[in-house]
């Protein structure tokens, strides 16, 4: 326990101001001004959030904050999500749930992306703690049904079970079930990537029914129409709801049984879901639409003058996603109608045909950003894109944050000019003054990095691919974003020069990925050697680099800084240096 | 031949003498590949000559291992060397295209053609390759081989997601409309494993009928048939029959009249080819023209399989595509 100050504030002041601070950031800097606020700080602190899993060992964070109570953890790297990083990489939770099971027993919220946890995994949170609240799993794989059924049979106090695009194996066990009657605490349940064999509609309309507090609730696509109204009926109170099947035909009875359920509901402020929704069912959420701000109709298969006419009910909207059905046109009616538009994500239908099945060009996104003052965040695929139109959007919005886009055909040029979009991403940057994370697509040349080097000074995140000419790309990035944080590269030229002279840098960044690009196996060991507290991983399935020649590129390399040393779950196609400066093979 | 020619891959080149008509391909002609053919002896060399432009019929999912499969794939086509003479023979061999190869299950590369719970379907005897796809809508040709059937998407899509995204791209060599590269557009499995299924339940519910594109290797064009007018296999494979004799019979003379002008024109331009077996068949069976278009997967179909509504409408977007063929059909009642 830390000492009485006798000449300054005390303990108990300390604490107490500190408990208001709740950034990570700022606790980092608290905790940097002298010994003894650093243990003050360390003992009060609550929260943790590890962005690579392997940058700092379990027993190292239990050993610095011995009173948790919230853990974040992420795994894998960003392009685990695109299939790039292959089956068994790592990312496995179970140390850590095993370390934390003994030395934080009060522990209540766990939220892990992208991490491999197992049944086990699951049932030791359930048994270790006592008052376990919040279990969010992003993108995670290696559970079952079985591991959700011990969660619900021992979380009395669970109020949040998200479980967003994982992946969950089916074990034929009814775990809804196993929620005991008494229990009530439900606050946000998220099962949509369940399939419909895991979810038994009678035990969810049990569960629902008996927990008044439930918020936010986001159902599988295999709950059909009559009991979605029913299960709205029995939660007028929600605030996000994700819509189910749609897919039966027009029928008016069980259409104004639907109308009225929403209607009902006068706090919901988020739909979500509309998977395989018949647009005549639409104007059932009419009554909602005028409070909505986040509307995700990114797997509707809805076109565009359906979606311009729900889109003219909502003014309020902050947030859309949505499929590239809306067109140009459906874009131009959201910039008239949506002036609180923040973020915008548009997913492409059929993204592996070469020909546009939709009307959407670039055109809609200048309308969107030239109409929707405070819009914030870009996701967005296209086909064709031009430097006049990335200038008109960057003029217009300096006060973009994310910008995301891709042209799905790799090293489209400038559909007018036939150059290359350098000039357009360069002015991105140039006026964004705030952006954190950018991803470049289509045309470019060692230039674009020249700017995003000069320009992008708070630049967290950057995603690059089929881009650049050379190593003078690479260089102008590491040796320019003060910033950076994570660099994804792939299919670029970039190659051993700018890698070792900015291996410095590599230490003040998270993590960097880079595959399909020109690093050679040789350099990749000299990194190691020079930089100790970099893990340097070599992701080859051909076999061992050792059996081709030093100079034969390497497949993919992932490159995080690292506290804890190599890690000891590597799979056999994952190379790094081992204790004796050698390679490990 | 006393000059080191340019070894093109695909074996044609020296000896017989139609590869002296490849003397006039351009020397950019790939040499990675090529390395691995100076040491092969003369004799192989023609005999995988004529093998490789030989019209044979195959068993669904065999490959012939002496046929260079790539003359018929897109790295031909990317390589404007052989010019009308590869043109020519992939128009006549378009079935043996692998632009199916998103709809292969499995890494073994067979074809998997899921109905009423069965994996692998012998259809008929000669070699009809089945191409599973949700063609109404036609919206996703997604490498995830979820559309295989178009049938009802069983509730675990992403179970196999890994192998099938990996068996898809292990065969993404052959496809001859374009490369998928790996993870490219960045989309999650979770989005495309969802857009699969519901392009797959939407185009089956909502039409009531089950179209599949069948080729057959060597045939000038693809036929569509409506699965669900179909209660059993017989029936199915008495229809594709009836279907595809034709092109059995003419085939079969088309091969005769190939190699007969290989032989005898040697030095024909590639394009003379072309103009002088349909002269051949002008001249031995009167001519018939069948009206046939280009679909948005590159496929010759023949018009009149799918019932000319909206949806089909949709497929015969490439207007200024139509071509006529020649077929025959006093052969099939002969």
């Amino acid at each position: 326990m830390p000492k009485r100050l006798a000449s300054s504030l005390s303990y108990e002041v300390l604490e107490h101001v500190f408990s208001f601070i709740q950034s990570d950031k700022d606790r980092n800097v608290v905790s940097a001004v002298c010994k003894s606020w650093y243990e003050i700080e360390r003992w009060c602190r609550r929260k943790i959030f590890v962005g690579n899993c392997y940058a700092v060992s379990p027993k190292m964070v239990i050993r610095r904050f011995p009173q948790v109570r919230s853990i974040e953890l992420k795994g894998k790297p960003h392009f685990a999500d695109f299939n790039l990083v292959p089956d068994g990489w790592g990312g496995y939770v179970l140390p850590w749930i095993t370390e934390m099971a003994g030395a934080y027993p009060w522990l209540d919220e766990i939220r892990l992306k992208r991490m491999v946890v197992t049944d086990e995994s699951l049932e030791l949170i359930a048994k270790s703690f006592k008052d376990f609240k919040v279990l969010v799993l992003a993108s995670c794989e290696g559970f079952s049904t079985d591991g959700l059924a011990a969660i619900a049979a021992s979380c009395k106090n669970l109020r949040e079970l998200d479980l967003r695009e994982s992946e969950v194996d089916d074990t034929s066990v009814h775990w809804l079930s196993h929620f005991p009657e008494t229990y009530t605490s439900m606050v946000s349940l998220n099962i949509s990537c369940l399939g419909s064999g895991e979810v038994s509609f009678s035990a969810l309309e049990r569960l629902v029914s008996r927990c008044p507090n439930l918020r936010s609730l986001k159902l599988n696509r295999a709950v059909p129409l009559d009991k979605t109204a029913n299960i709205l009926r029995l939660a007028p109170r929600l605030v996000e709801f994700s819509a189910c099947t749609y897919s039966a035909e027009l029928r008016s009875d069980v259409f104004s049984n639907l109308a009225g359920a929403f209607s009902n509901c006068k706090e919901l402020r988020s739909l979500s879901g509309f998977w395989d929704v018949v647009p005549d069912y639409l104007p059932a959420i009419y009554s909602v639409c005028s409070r909505l701000t986040s509307l995700n109709l990114s797997y509707a298969t809805i076109l565009s003058p359906d979606l311009i006419k729900l889109v003219s009910h909502c003014p309020s909207l902050q947030r859309l996603l949505v499929l590239d059905y809306i067109e140009d046109s459906g874009l131009e009616a959201l910039a008239s109608n949506c002036k609180d538009l923040q973020e915008l994500r548009v997913f492409p239908s059929d993204p592996f045909d070469a020909e546009p099945n939709a009307s959407l060009t670039e055109q809609g996104l200048v309308a969107v950003s030239l109409g929707c003052p405070k819009l914030q965040s870009v996701l967005y695929f296209c086909r064709r894109m031009s430097n006049a139109a990335l200038v008109t959007i960057a003029q217009s919005h300096p006060n973009l944050n994310r910008f995301r886009l891709c042209i799905i055909e790799p090293n489209t040029a400038d559909y007018l000019t036939g150059e290359p979009l350098d000039v357009g991403f360069g002015a991105i940057v140039e006026h964004c003054k705030d952006l954190i994370r950018l991803s470049l697509s289509g045309l470019l040349t060692d230039c674009v990095f020249e700017y995003i080097g000069k320009y992008a000074k708070k630049l967290e995140m950057l995603s690059v691919a089929f881009a650049g000419d050379s190593d003078l790309g690479l260089h102008h990035v590491l040796s320019g974003c003060e910033s950076l944080r994570k660099l994804e590269i792939r299919d670029c030229p970039f190659g051993d020069k700018a890698l070792l002279t900015n291996a410095a840098k590599l230490e003040t960044m998270q993590s960097l990925w880079m595959s399909s690009c020109s690093v050679s196996f040789e350099a990749c060991k000299l990194l190691s050697q020079k930089m100790p507290r970099l893990n340097v991983e070599v992701i080859d399935e051909r076999g061992p680099p050792d059996s081709r020649p030093e100079n034969c590129t390497v497949d993919k390399l992932y490159i995080y800084r690292s506290v804890a040393g190599p890690r000891f779950d590597m799979p056999p196609f994952v190379w790094t240096k081992d204790e004796d400066l050698g390679l490990r093979l | 031949m006393s000059t080191p020619l340019e070894h093109d891959y695909t074996g044609l080149s020296e000896t017989s003498s139609v590869e002296r008509s490849s003397d006039k391909i351009p020397s950019s002609s790939s040499s990675s590949s090529s390395s691995t053919h100076p040491n092969e002896d003369k004799t192989t060399r023609t005999s995988l000559n004529l093998k490789g432009i030989e019209l044979r019929l195959g068993l669904p999912g065999s490959q012939s291992p002496e046929r260079k499969v790539s003359l018929f794939c897109k790295d031909l086509e990317s390589n404007e060397r052989s010019n009308g003479f590869a043109v020519s023979l992939k128009n006549l061999m378009s079935g043996a295209k692998r632009g199916f190869s998103d709809a292969i299950d499995g890494p073994n590369g067979k074809w998997v053609f899921p109905m009423n719970g069965k994996s692998d379907v012998e259809l008929a005897k000669g070699a009809i390759l089945a191409s599973p796809r949700a063609v109404l809508e036609g919206k996703n040709k997604l490498p995830s081989g979820r559309e295989v059937g178009g049938l009802p998407q069983s509730p675990k899509p992403v179970q196999d997601k890994n192998i099938l995204v990996r068996s898809a791209n292990e065969h993404s060599n052959a496809p001859a409309s374009k490369a998928q590269v790996v993870g490219w557009p960045p989309i999650r499995s979770f989005r495309k494993n969802t857009m699969a299924s519901n392009s797959a339940k939407n185009s089956e519910d909502a039409a009531g009928c089950l179209y599949v594109k069948v080729s057959m290797d060597g045939a000038p064009y693809l036929r569509k048939v409506d699965l669900k007018t179909y209660k059993t296999y017989k029936e199915i494979s008495s229809a594709l029959e009836k279907m595809f004799t034709c092109f059995t019979l003419g085939i079969q003379s088309l091969a005769c009249t190939y190699i007969y002008f290989n032989t005898r024109y040697g030095t024909a331009a590639p394009m003379d080819l072309l103009y002088g077996e349909s002269r051949l068949m002008d001249l031995l069976h009167g001519s018939e023209y069948v009206l046939t278009y280009e679909d948005k997967d590159g496929d010759w179909m023949l018009v009149g399989d799918v019932p000319l509504d909206s949806k089909s409408n949709e497929e015969m977007q490439e207007p200024e595509l139509m071509q006529k063929h020649v077929e025959d059909d006093k052969q099939i009642k002969s």
